[in-house]
């Protein structure tokens, strides 16, 4: 325990809005730099004439403004526009993905606090999950696909399993990690008020892991977008960011730009599942700056 | 004082670990009630270990720990007893009213009593404006008066402590030995106080009892006739510095390196 005396006073508002306005300021900054970088190695690499590792040119390395601008026309002449249906197939994987991460998220939980309870069981089944994730996603997604759909279950609920397959297992991991991370003196506290199993699980370890809980989902939340772009290829879903993927795939050396435009939709996605966890983490964990994973 | 039980009864206690070591060997010992007593002696003394076993929080290899007249394990299941540590052991997740509530919520006490409760045991350990801080918020002091506000809190019998000041500076810790003799004084409850540090012992307690190592054994029993109450002064008068030289030199006897003692 940390014996510094320190009296924080309470921040002022007007610094808060400081410090969000710097952070904006940096990821805009970020944003440039990276910009920057992509186009001038385009534009040294096509005066030199680079051809390691690949070739550069309009193909391998489309402008990022064109990769954008790809997204403001129309996928079929007179159509609808790239980013009218980006946006249809980002909600739909995010339907899945979502639906994955809560499912991921509850039986990783779940299984942490099973184990957490009992050593022979840590022993004999913790093997077993780590088993589970050396398993190729590519070689389980389709077992998954059609072992479900042969049950009736929907394609896009068997995504959300893959996705889940991939989420349950940082979750399950760190959680257990925190439920035994309390010392032995605070262990020694409950049993000196003759607590219950259940009340050093309320009252000690599930605080204790909630740093460890939020660490995890933050690892699982783009893990689920993942699991559910890649889990659309076997189940040939069409509606979502993955079969957008398989199809763009297949045009690249015509269309490279919407290729590309659809990594950025992708990249989008993750990030907001990533930024969705971490304002829970703000709401949920207000403690010791130095306990914020 | 009425009460004739003990408020602790040890009879023939030892304790070996799996290790082969023996910590406590023919330990026998009745702490009167309401009577504050100190166990002093080298590392390695089992004097830790002789409270843990009071506590029910380890158990004996021989011999019978009453509480309160009930088996120490039947005391335990009846919060008989609060425990002070070294280290404050806070949940950092609890504000300090909290982390005082929190014997009270696993007694299932009402939210109403629980507040009236803890609104007491600021006052007692004058922490009052401090309530809603978290305990990184405090200083080392302030945070060990937050855990003896919480192993008060349910009002127990008994109080168990393990090096409480150990680790805070030579103020903070006169400070808190005065503190604590006005809330021993007004909660009326037993303490059974460990400590390395002889002037602390001497100072607090109405008997000290001197152990020595390898085996863990009580090697005398001082009577600390100081008057009541204790004072900054009491630590100046000559009777002070005699009882301080009594348990030092018992401890010698026991064939404690009184230096290393001093230096745990």
């Amino acid at each position: 325990m940390a014996t510094v005396a320190i009296e924080q006073p309470p921040r002022p508002r007007g610094a808060d809005t400081a410090r969000g306005a710097k952070r904006v300021a940096l990821v805009i900054v970020g944003l440039a730099f990276f910009w920057g970088i992509w186009e001038a190695y385009r534009w040294i690499g096509e005066r030199l004439g680079i051809t390691w590792p690949f070739p550069v040119n309009e193909t391998t390395m489309p402008h990022i403004h064109e990769m954008l601008s790809a997204l403001t026309e129309p996928l079929q002449p007179g159509g609808p526009t790239l980013l009218h249906y980006e946006w249809h197939w980002a909600l739909f994987t995010g339907k899945e993905a979502l639906v994955g991460f809560v499912l991921g998220g509850v039986i990783g939980f779940a299984l942490a606090v099973l184990l957490a309870h009992s050593r022979i069981l840590r022993r004999g089944l913790l093997p077993y999950i780590v088993i589970s994730q050396t398993v190729p996603i590519l070689a389980v997604a389709p077992m998954v696909v059609l072992g479900l759909g042969t049950k009736g279950v929907e394609p896009w609920i068997a995504v959300s399993v893959i996705a889940a397959y991939l989420t349950f297992f940082p979750v399950a991991m760190n959680t257990l990690r925190g439920l035994l991370s309390p010392d032995p003196r605070s262990l020694e506290l409950m049993r000196s008020y003759a607590a219950s199993r259940n009340d050093v699980l309320w009252k000690l370890r599930l605080p204790a892991s909630l740093p460890f809980v939020f660490s995890a989902l933050k690892i699982s939340a783009t893990a689920s977008v993942i699991g559910a772009i890649i889990g659309e290829t076997p189940a040939s879903i069409q509606d979502g960011l993955g079969g957008a993927i398989v199809n763009f795939n297949q045009y690249y050396s015509t269309a490279p730009t919407r290729l590309w435009a659809t990594n950025i939709v992708c990249a989008a996605l993750g990030l907001a599942f990533f930024a969705a966890v971490l304002i829970a983490e703000r709401l949920v964990l207000r403690r010791a700056p130095e306990n914020v994973a | 004082m009425t009460e004739t039980r003990p408020a602790v009864s040890i009879k023939g206690l030892s304790k070996s670990f799996k290790t082969g070591v023996t910590a406590l060997t023919g330990i026998d010992l009745e702490v009167r009630p309401q009577e504050f007593i100190s166990l002093i002696g080298p590392s390695g003394c089992g004097k830790s270990t002789l409270l843990r076993i009071i506590g029910d929080l380890i158990e004996p290899s021989e011999g019978i720990v009453e509480v309160n007249g009930k088996p120490a394990h039947r005391a335990r299941l009846d919060h008989d007893y609060g425990i002070v540590f070294q280290e404050a052991v806070l949940y950092d997740w609890r504000t300090v009213s909290k982390n005082i509530a929190l014997p009270l919520e696993l007694l299932k006490w009402s939210r109403e009593k629980r507040a009236a409760r803890v609104r007491e045991l600021l006052e007692l350990v004058e922490l009052e404006g401090f309530e809603d801080n978290h305990p990184w918020q405090l200083s080392g002091g302030m945070q060990q008066r937050v855990a003896i506000a919480r192993a008060l809190s349910f009002d127990p019998a008994l109080l168990l402590m393990d090096e409480p000041f150990g680790a805070l500076d030579e103020m903070t810790r006169e400070r808190l030995n005065l503190e604590l003799l006005r809330i021993w004084d007004a909660s009326g409850s037993t303490i059974v106080f460990v400590t390395h540090s002889i002037p602390e012992a001497v100072f607090l307690s109405t008997r000290v009892v001197v152990m020595s190592a390898r085996p863990g054994r009580i090697a005398g029993i001082v009577e600390v006739d100081l008057p009541q109450p204790r004072t900054g002064r009491t630590r100046e008068e000559p009777r002070f510095f005699e009882l301080v030289t009594d348990v030092r030199e018992r401890l010698a006897a026991g064939g404690a390196d009184i230096v290393s003692a001093e230096a745990e």
